[in-house]
């Protein structure tokens, strides 16, 4: 059990394809594992790669982009190559996807009680009326007063925390194994970012459902996340526990991210912004993709490409300057 | 509805724009079927007695969640909507000034970059229109003025032939304040100019906004939501609850001590990036309410984790409880000390 974890991504590769053009590498040989109940963040910027890597997960890419290589193994059963039934089986039952925006993710005709319901129904092969009970049920943990007259309104009835946490409740209906968020608190405010984080947290932990947690927030991260990766053009640059990687950063992006975001609690700290933009993927530099814009950066890193190998017991970075970034911002 | 004469005291500062007693109404059900049914009409109050100020050379954050009507008074102080009642002074204006001239001096940035600049004219037509409209310089030196301005904001002179679309998000919204900067205004009113924008180019428009106001000596409303961006830029924030100003103070102050149990709320749920989550008593709980329907009594109060009866009927006025600090609560005085403030690391 211990051997196999839950969910293990290998070497993975989204592009897309298209006749007569070269193939636009989206997401680069990207390779972490998430065990049982673990909590696992993907941090980056616009266009790195980490919704698109969520989506592979859950088998939801967008049309035109595909797995170009690697593997999504979920309890060691590699997702690719499943029979598209067995796989359908996981969905809802096994691993399930909350969304950013949940006005567009929630059908709008239907009434919030029967979408929940509708997972029950047919994965647990749950009678309409227990389905509906548990909706109700689940509504309930999610914090909603009055569930049983709630299930009854339509999406647009609802205020966006509301909605959140119908999306939580129809995630976590089966009780999943796995649950994929895709940045699920940027659309709402505040005060309710922390009550829906909360939420999350204690739900997860009383079912020891693992998370993994797709945001561009580093303080939401912070809150919610144990282990982190780092995304920047598509590949993973830096891997480690959340709080170790923000006291010490060994990644020059994870260090420019880190020192660009205001911290709240560093009032007086000068925000550094990173020079220069992200590399157009489809045409990608040949050595390190960070390399135009590093400060750190030799003459090998634009020529060579440096992979994620360990830095410290616990920490991989991509970085053959690596051991230059010493002593993060917020130490 | 609020005393004017509650206002905190000018401390040697000069105002340039102030608003007394804004409100702003919205009449709903004028649908169809209202008109046949011969519903009543309801209305939302979008902003409701706000008294504002905006001093020179200042950066002052106006923050606030969904519906508190921060955007509303924005629009409303460049004059793109026209409020219910109250007035706007605008200082240092000359009597008789037109509406051009109105316009000119408080100009806005906008939240998107992607929707708010013409996709079908260049940069330099755009730009070279406004300094001909308002006749900013004469006209053979319009195309000096647009790279002058160009590079004001850290773009090069090539970008006068381009299109937004050749940009990209933070080159927009270099572009946008370029075009603001134009017309030589006093006053940038700014809704949310950096929460469309990534982490790391954040940085860089926020310098962009304080070189502006060290340079120019503009004076800067900042409208935003994420209180980290508003404590690095801002010198005074002004708090909105569904449609009033509940607290004013400066930065530091409102931080460190913040006196309204909304304020508290706000900033303990910001999302620390080094401290750990912080457990306060005020924690709010349920949304803001909807303005259509705002609760009797002190408008916070269903949400207040120390309402006490009083709450529920009595609505608080914006009063002093400092210097320079207002709160709009009949508790302002009797709250706990407050430990969520900036982790400082000193003791580090």
């Amino acid at each position: 059990m211990n051997e196999t974890p839950l969910l293990s991504v290998r070497n993975l590769s989204l592009g897309v394809q298209r006749k007569g053009r070269a193939t636009t590498v989206i997401v680069d040989d990207i390779s972490f594992d998430v065990a049982e109940g673990e909590r696992f963040g993907i941090v980056g910027e616009s266009g790195s790669g980490k919704s698109l890597t969520l989506r592979a997960i859950a088998n939801l890419l967008p049309a035109g982009v595909k797995v170009l290589s690697g593997s999504i193994a979920y309890r060691g059963q590699d997702l690719q190559t499943m029979p598209a039934k067995a796989r359908r089986g996981l969905a809802g039952q096994e691993i399930a996807m909350i969304f950013q925006e949940p006005m567009t993710a929630l059908n709008p005709v239907m009434r919030v009680g029967e979408q929940i319901a509708e997972s029950p129904r047919r994965n647990l092969g749950l009678s309409k009326s227990a389905a509906m009970d548990l909706a109700i049920d689940m509504m309930r943990k999610t914090g909603i007063a009055d569930p049983a007259h709630r299930a009854r309104a339509y999406p647009h009835e609802l205020s966006g925390g509301l909605r959140q946490r119908i999306m939580i409740a129809m995630a976590l209906s089966c009780s999943p194994r796995l649950l994929l968020c895709d940045e699920p608190t940027t659309a709402l405010d505040v005060t309710v970012q922390l009550q829906v984080l909360r939420l999350l947290e204690q739900l997860c932990e009383d079912t020891e459902t693992a998370l993994v947690f797709v945001t561009h927030d580093l303080g939401v991260v912070n809150q919610t996340c144990r282990e982190l990766g780092v995304m920047y053009a598509g590949e993973i640059v830096e891997r480690g526990r959340v709080k170790d990687v923000f006291a010490d950063p060994r990644h020059p992006y994870t260090k420019g991210l880190l020192d660009s975001a205001p911290d709240f609690d560093q009032p007086d700290r000068e925000l550094i912004a990173i020079p220069g933009f992200p590399p157009n993927l489809a045409d990608r530099p040949d050595g390190c993709p960070f390399q135009p814009r590093c400060s750190f950066a030799v003459d090998r890193c634009a020529t060579a490409r440096p992979r994620l190998a360990p830095v410290l017991p616990g920490r991989e970075a991509a970085c053959f300057e690596t051991a230059r970034i010493f002593q993060g911002v917020t130490a | 509805m609020t005393d004017v004469t509650a206002q905190p005291e000018v401390t040697g500062q000069q105002a340039v724009l102030r608003v007394a007693n804004i409100s702003k109404e919205y009449q709903l059900g004028h649908g169809l079927f209202s008109r046949f049914g011969g519903a009543q009409k309801t209305s939302l109050k979008a902003l409701d007695g706000v008294d504002l100020e905006l001093r020179r050379g200042e950066v002052l954050a106006l923050v606030g969640e969904s519906g508190s009507g921060k955007s509303t008074l924005a629009k409303i102080l460049v004059g793109a909507l026209n409020p219910t009642a109250g007035d706007i002074h605008e200082l240092g204006l000359a009597d008789g000034a037109g509406r051009r001239e109105r316009a000119r001096r408080v100009q806005m940035v906008f939240q998107d970059p992607y929707s708010s600049l013409n996709p079908r004219i260049s940069v330099g037509s755009m730009l070279a229109g406004l300094l001909r409209l308002h006749r900013v310089v004469p006209p053979g030196e319009v195309r000096a003025e647009s790279i002058r301005l160009l590079n004001r904001v850290g773009l090069q002179e090539d970008a006068l032939s381009a299109y937004p679309s050749q940009f990209s998000g933070g080159q927009r919204q270099r572009l946008a304040i370029a075009r603001a900067l134009a017309v030589r205004p006093d006053v940038l009113v700014a809704d949310e100019p950096v929460s469309a924008l990534d982490v790391s180019v954040q940085a860089t428009i926020l310098e962009l906004f304080r070189s502006l106001q060290d340079e120019l000596g503009l004076s800067i409303l900042f409208v935003a939501h994420n209180l980290a961006v508003v404590q690095h830029l801002s010198q005074r924030v002004a708090v909105m609850y569904l449609g009033r100003i509940v607290e004013t103070a400066d930065t530091a102050e409102i931080f460190s001590n913040p006196r309204h149990p909304y304020t508290r709320a706000l900033i303990d749920s910001i999302p620390r990036m080094s401290a750990d989550s912080v457990t306060d008593q005020f924690e709010v709980e349920g949304e803001p309410p909807s303005p259509i329907n705002v609760p009797s009594g002190c408008r916070f109060h269903p949400r207040c984790p120390i309402a006490v009866d009083r709450c529920r009927t009595e609505d608080p006025a914006l009063s002093p409880v400092g210097p320079g600090h207002a709160s709009a609560c009949l508790l302002a005085g009797d709250l706990p000390a407050y430990r969520g403030g900036p982790e400082l690391k000193e003791e580090q």
